[in-house]
């Protein structure tokens, strides 16, 4: 038996783009144009063709990115709005948890408000008195609830409000992104709720970004990406796609963001005024000297903080940084634990025998991970000529997730810079554990046969 | 049309709280609360009888001329601020209408039922007043009076529930209808008894629904003899009917978009 049917359902909403401008109810008279004026302009597919069932008594998940259809579809099975075409059969009382607190008059008590709350949501009067003192004692309210809602702090108003949506006793419960509404205790105890729910075998509809909560808690999860329906099943398998998905157009977003950093500073950063960089290698080298306002042309006094940027004297030039994974493509997104190569194609205008390659990682705070260079690691430059290829690998990526940054350095054993590429080179590492620090140690966990853990 | 019609006898809870909560928002925080819903018509009427007698004393014929208009202006505080309420009322309450499966015609209906509620709210005073000024009142008529009330609100709950529904679509209607209503209470019998106005304004007058609302309670609360212009109060009672059934059907047929547009 399916609790809830959703069958091709397609939902258009329109704009009425010119009217909703310029022209008024009398130009629509004048122009006897008002029946023509409440037909569409321009429209907009908000679900296209979207199809899934929900059998009675499970739980299932929606995800997708803002913007894809999920809230659409949620006010679609709630009976808020009305497909543009396809069939929607939803059975048994709902209730939908969209708008906590949505119509709570601020002028009058919690109390009364709960009452004209329940009332709105479909139960009777007599229901409400019975479960009152169970929804105040949800909401941990009781202190207030004779104050008017006016004076309550916005997570109070969301607890009264989910507390009502919930005592509601439906069969079906949409549940829109409303999880964050409380403390952490709250949070527990909404869950347990959701829960209860499930024990006693009611439906559930949740729309999340929280995908921990679609994978403990779904037994069905759908992907909605701009209103198609990208994938649908086992939550695991959805979840996963999803995040594949959405590593990959983080990949393109970064790749697109360094892309531009790096063109910014390349053009504008070539050496104008070091102390240390003579003139003759300024102008053979200076090829074409931008000079904007962010020109980093000096040596920043603290090389620990130091914005992005690029110096030196060009003697020996970086032409190329390409980050890559373990397969040897070109990469923004890493997996924590996962190999990372950095690759670094140099040109020395004239042969050099002093020189030195550096490798520098800092993490979103900007705080230095690790710093290494040729010189330190005791490798002793004895020439350099030409085009080269310097692979720098990371055998195993351990760090917590968050967005890295990487210098990338030529220059002499005493530090005097050939080519200094400050911070900008980024890349992103994901982990699926939430991790905190600035580094993962290789590590394992061992007990005693007697502390036990269970699965999940 | 006419299922969602019968679904709002069980919207009867829905409404009736909704309507409390209004009146009792209303005045949640003054320090008179509830009799401010006396006071103000009082002090309205007292005004009046203050500028008519001492002021602007009228000729003889219309006395107390204050309270002549009282009759008039009560209904038409009630129906005035009942449309002027209504227009804005969906828009108003757009969070319920987006966020939760709401039947949107409660909140015209409340607005309407609000405002009957601070009319009848203010009809002790004007009791007060008859029975102090004309205590030869016709009982016999006053088994009228609730049919008027009646009358009167088919006839506004017709008008809020298209002017509700327009102006979702049109904003330009709230606009438009603080002006008009200016000039309809200027073109209805309230401050100038219908034997005043010229003949040539009859017709127009006629036309004008609340006149005869106007005229059926001045002539039930205000003139001896006996209630003449029942024959009008039926018509309109039936015209008003056919009103409220029309302003239904523009509601139910522009439902599916409010909670698009509002």
């Amino acid at each position: 038996m399916n609790a809830i049917v959703v069958s091709d359902v397609t939902k258009v909403y329109r704009r009425y783009a010119r009217r909703k401008q310029f022209a008024t109810l009398k130009s629509a008279l004048l122009d006897g144009s008002l029946i023509s004026d409440l037909k569409p302009d321009e429209t907009f597919h908000a679900l296209r063709g979207v199809s899934f069932a929900v059998p009675s008594g499970a739980t299932f998940g929606i995800i997708g990115r803002n913007g894809s259809g999920k809230s659409t579809m949620l006010k679609l099975v709630a009976g808020i709005t009305k497909p543009t075409s396809g069939s929607l059969d939803v059975r048994g009382r709902i209730s939908a948890l969209i708008e906590l607190g949505a119509g709570f008059h601020p002028e009058i008590s919690g109390r009364e408000n709960v009452f004209i709350n329940g009332i709105m949501l479909g139960l009777s009067k007599r229901e409400i008195s019975r479960r009152f003192d169970e929804i105040v004692d949800f909401a941990e309210l009781r202190d207030f609830i004779e104050a008017p809602v006016k004076t309550y702090s916005s997570g109070m108003y969301m607890r009264l409000g989910f507390a009502v949506a919930i005592h509601v006793d439906p069969d079906v419960l949409l549940v829109d992104e409303v999880l964050a509404v409380g403390d952490e205790a709250f949070t527990h105890k909404c869950l347990d709720k959701f829960g209860e729910f499930r024990r006693r075998g009611k439906t559930i509809l949740l729309v999340t970004h929280s995908l921990n909560l679609v994978e403990r808690f779904c037994d069905e999860a759908l992907w909605l990406d701009g209103g198609r329906t990208r994938a649908l099943g086992d939550p695991l398998r959805v979840v996963g796609a999803y995040l594949t998905d959405v590593e990959h157009s983080e990949e393109q977003t970064l790749a697109a963001a360094d892309a531009k950093a790096r063109a910014q500073a390349l053009e504008v950063a070539l050496p104008t005024s070091s102390g240390d960089v003579t003139a003759e290698s300024r102008s053979e080298l200076a090829t074409s000297v931008g000079g904007g306002p962010d020109a980093d042309d000096s040596l920043p006094e603290d090389m620990f903080r130091a914005r992005e940027g690029r110096w030196g004297s060009r003697e020996v030039q970086i032409l190329e940084v390409a980050l890559k994974d373990r397969h040897g493509q070109v990469s923004h997104v890493f997996q924590s634990g996962e190999s990372l190569s950095v690759h670094v194609k140099v040109l020395a205008v004239e042969p050099v025998s002093d020189f030195a390659f550096g490798i520098g990682l800092f993490n979103p705070e900007g705080v230095c991970c690790y710093g290494t260079n040729t010189h330190l690691e005791e490798l002793e430059s004895a020439s350099l000529e030409g085009e080269a290829e310097v692979v720098f690998q990371i055998a195993s990526l351990d760090l917590v997730e968050g967005t890295y940054k990487l210098d990338v350095a030529v220059h002499k054993r005493d530090g005097y810079p050939y080519d200094y590429h400050r911070l900008l080179y980024t890349f992103r590492v994901k982990s699926r554990t939430h991790d905190v620090g600035i580094y993962r140690p290789p590590h394992h966990w061992t007990f005693s046969p007697n502390v036990k853990f269970g699965a999940k | 049309m006419f299922q969602n019609l019968l679904r709002l006898a069980r919207y009867r809870a829905l409404i009736q709280s909704l309507v409390a909560r209004e009146v009792k928002a209303r005045y949640r925080g003054s320090v008179l609360g509830f009799f401010w819903s006396f006071i103000n018509p009082l002090l309205l009427l007292l005004i009046y009888t203050f500028v008519f007698s001492y002021v602007l004393p009228r000729g003889p014929g219309l006395e107390p001329y204050a309270l002549f208009m009282f009759c008039g202006i009560l209904p038409w505080t009630w129906f005035s601020s009942s449309l002027a309420e209504s227009a804005n009322v969906l828009m108003a309450g757009g969070n319920l209408i987006k966020k939760v499966l709401f039947p949107a015609e409660v909140l015209p209906i409340v607005t309407v039922l609000a405002n009957l509620v601070h009319f009848l709210f203010g009809l002790p005073i004007l009791v007060g007043f008859l029975l102090y000024y004309r205590p030869a009142l016709q009982l016999g008529d006053l088994a009228w009076f609730p049919v008027v009330v009646l009358v009167q609100l088919l006839l506004t709950l017709g008008l809020a529930l298209i002017l509700s529904a327009l102006t979702v679509h049109f904003r330009d209607l709230k606009d438009i209808l603080s002006n008009l209503l200016t000039f309809w209470f200027f073109a209805t019998p309230i401050i100038y008894p219908m034997s005043e106005a010229p003949a040539s304004a009859r017709l127009l007058l006629n036309l004008n629904p609340f006149t005869h609302l106007a005229i059926s309670y001045q002539e039930l609360l205000f003139y001896d003899g006996p209630f003449g212009h029942w024959k009008w109060l039926v018509a309109l009672g039936i015209a008003s009917a056919g009103l409220f059934l029309f302003g239904y059907f523009v509601f139910d047929r522009l439902r599916d978009s409010f909670a698009e547009e509002v």
